[in-house]
């Protein structure tokens, strides 16, 4: 039977899909424009006998994470990016102990306060650890909301197999938008794969310890090769991406809703005969270069365009390694760039091959 | 087939329910839909408006600066929004709420005064329905039984009593862009 698609808000939709994929426990503090979350999951959570708790600040919100998930339960917290900055240390600590939890940045305009509109600026943030130390986190970056409500289940799974934070970046467009969506059937979360490691009570056990603090620097140099280990295999074995039109002689990069305004560009520009495709990423760290490799075998240039001035290029130069010209397009500070707007900088670029380098 | 919309008008005169119902009408018809409100710090007496795009494919870009046709509510929407209609769209407006007429003469003009006839229903509050029955008449991209059957669905328990005000509401903004339409060609 075809499962029902319903209409709704992507923040909304995202919760549903966590509460789906069997987290219990949310912890949060407000901000726009992500407010929706908390509020779904205040109502929600306790339907199916879990806890949603308000906490007194980002800083504590994190925390709650840390401890729900070294307890061993699916449990989630969402921000946005000033929010997100503060959740940082926590985030840190969270990749040192190997606790696995789900952080959710609906990333709007920086730095500072910034403003509430949709931004993509935090991508050097949430790809690089965005704490202190040496350490990753798995970061997706959807593109509509079934994409996102797909990738909340896929997150919380990928969280427990590493024991690694995951993080999903929307923006406040993703979040506020209402879609058709189909939604995941729920996972009963007793029925989870065992977590040993978590500290459950050591009854009839040894006792589990969660800690990031290790004062002898071998012991320390051992914990980051142990996760620096962990995070090839993630490299290798989780990179997700869209190639649309493979073959093509150009190509735009984008993801998120960036991503879907380039395709409606894309489309215009085949339109015009041009040979152009896109290449999504999915996964913004591991970044996939491996769909870079398949572009590579016929790409003349790529476009990278972003509601930054410049982040995720960053990934895609060091990706394409000097063997295609690399441009930019950016809008800021919660400006959506606009299908038009982008056409002409497809146009520039197949008109100027490789003076634009 | 793609139609992007902006309905805009004060808080509280239903815009976003508006849009709402639209993509709920248009998805149960099948159609791909996207619903994006305004959102964020709107002035007291501006404009709080949504975008909803109707497709046969997966919708691009949620936003639009051209829209195919605006519903505009007030006189702070119509200054807003009456230079962004794309050449030959269509403009649904309250006149009701807004002293001027737009100065454009490449539109579909449904000019009608939509809260009037929503208070002599007897509830100004069905505004919205009497703007959608409207723009529905100019531009049927869903039934207007589909819209009412999303009402159906989305309304409480406690407000199904208002059914057959809301279907009386898009009647009689049907009707009245008909005659005004029919008006103009006589």
């Amino acid at each position: 039977m075809k499962r029902e698609r319903v209409l709704m808000k992507g923040n909304e939709a995202l919760a549903e899909a966590a509460v789906r994929a069997g987290c219990r426990y949310f912890f949060g503090y407000p901000i726009t424009p992500q407010n929706e979350i908390p509020e779904y999951m205040s109502r929600r959570l306790p339907e199916v006998g879990g806890q949603f708790v308000q906490a007194e600040s980002e800083v504590a919100a994190i925390n709650m994470l840390y401890g729900a998930g070294g307890a061993g339960a699916r449990a989630m917290t969402s921000s946005s990016s000033p929010g997100i900055s503060l959740k940082q240390e926590g985030i840190s600590y969270m990749a040192a102990a190997e606790v696995p939890g789900l952080i959710v940045n609906m990333t709007r305009g920086g730095p500072g306060l910034g403003g509430i509109q949709p931004a993509q600026s935090d991508y050097h943030q949430a790809t690089r650890g965005g704490g202190h130390g040496d350490y990753r986190t798995i970061v997706f970056g959807p593109a509509t909301v079934q994409e996102m409500v797909d990738l909340v289940g896929k997150a919380f799974d990928l969280a427990d197999r590493y024991r690694t934070p995951v993080v999903i970046v929307g923006d406040g467009m993703l979040g506020q938008i209402m879609e058709p969506v189909v939604l995941p059937d729920p996972v009963d979360p007793d029925r989870l794969p065992p977590k040993p490691w978590a500290t459950t009570g050591a009854r009839g056990r040894r006792p589990n310890l969660i800690n990031s603090l290790h004062l002898a620097a071998a012991e320390c140099e051992e914990l980051n090769r142990r996760l620096e280990a962990k995070y090839s295999e993630i490299r290798a074995n989780e990179q997700m991406a869209e190639i649309v039109h493979p073959g093509a002689d150009y190509f735009v990069v984008a993801y998120g809703t960036t991503a879907r305004i380039c395709r409606e560009a894309v489309g215009q520009a085949r339109e015009e005969g041009l040979s152009v495709g896109l290449l999504r990423p999915i996964t913004l760290w591991p970044f996939p270069t491996k769909a870079f490799e398949e572009a590579l075998e016929t790409a003349k240039g790529f476009l990278t365009v972003e509601m930054s001035l410049g982040q995720m290029v960053d990934d895609v130069r060091l990706s394409v390694g000097g063997r295609a010209p690399v441009r930019f397009y950016g809008r800021t500070g919660g400006v959506v760039p606009s299908a038009e707007e982008v056409l002409g900088e497809i146009r520039r670029m197949v008109e100027e091959g490789d003076e634009g380098r | 087939m793609k139609l992007a919309i902006i309905m805009s008008g004060f808080g509280g005169q239903g815009v976003m329910s508006m849009g709402q119902l639209l993509a709920y009408a248009a998805m149960d018809e099948g159609r791909e839909v996207t619903w994006l409100p305004s959102y964020g710090p709107e002035m007291r007496g501006g404009a709080a408006y949504c975008t909803v795009v109707v497709s046969d494919r997966p919708v691009g870009s949620p936003l639009t600066t051209r829209p195919d046709a605006c519903i505009i509510m007030n006189r702070p929407s119509l200054d807003k929004f009456e230079e962004a209609v794309k050449p030959g769209g269509i403009l649904v407006l309250n006149t009701s709420l807004c002293d001027r007429l737009p100065g454009r003469d490449d539109l579909t003009l449904v000019a009608l005064p939509v809260t009037d006839i929503a208070s002599d229903l007897g509830d100004f509050r069905v505004a919205n329905m009497v703007a959608l029955g409207a723009f529905l008449e100019v531009e049927p991209v869903v039934k207007s039984s589909s819209v009412l059957e999303a009402l159906k669905k989305t309304l409480p328990e406690h407000r199904r009593h208002l059914l057959p005000l809301n279907e009386k509401a898009l009647e009689a903004g049907a009707l009245e862009a008909r005659k005004r339409l029919q008006d103009r060609t006589a």
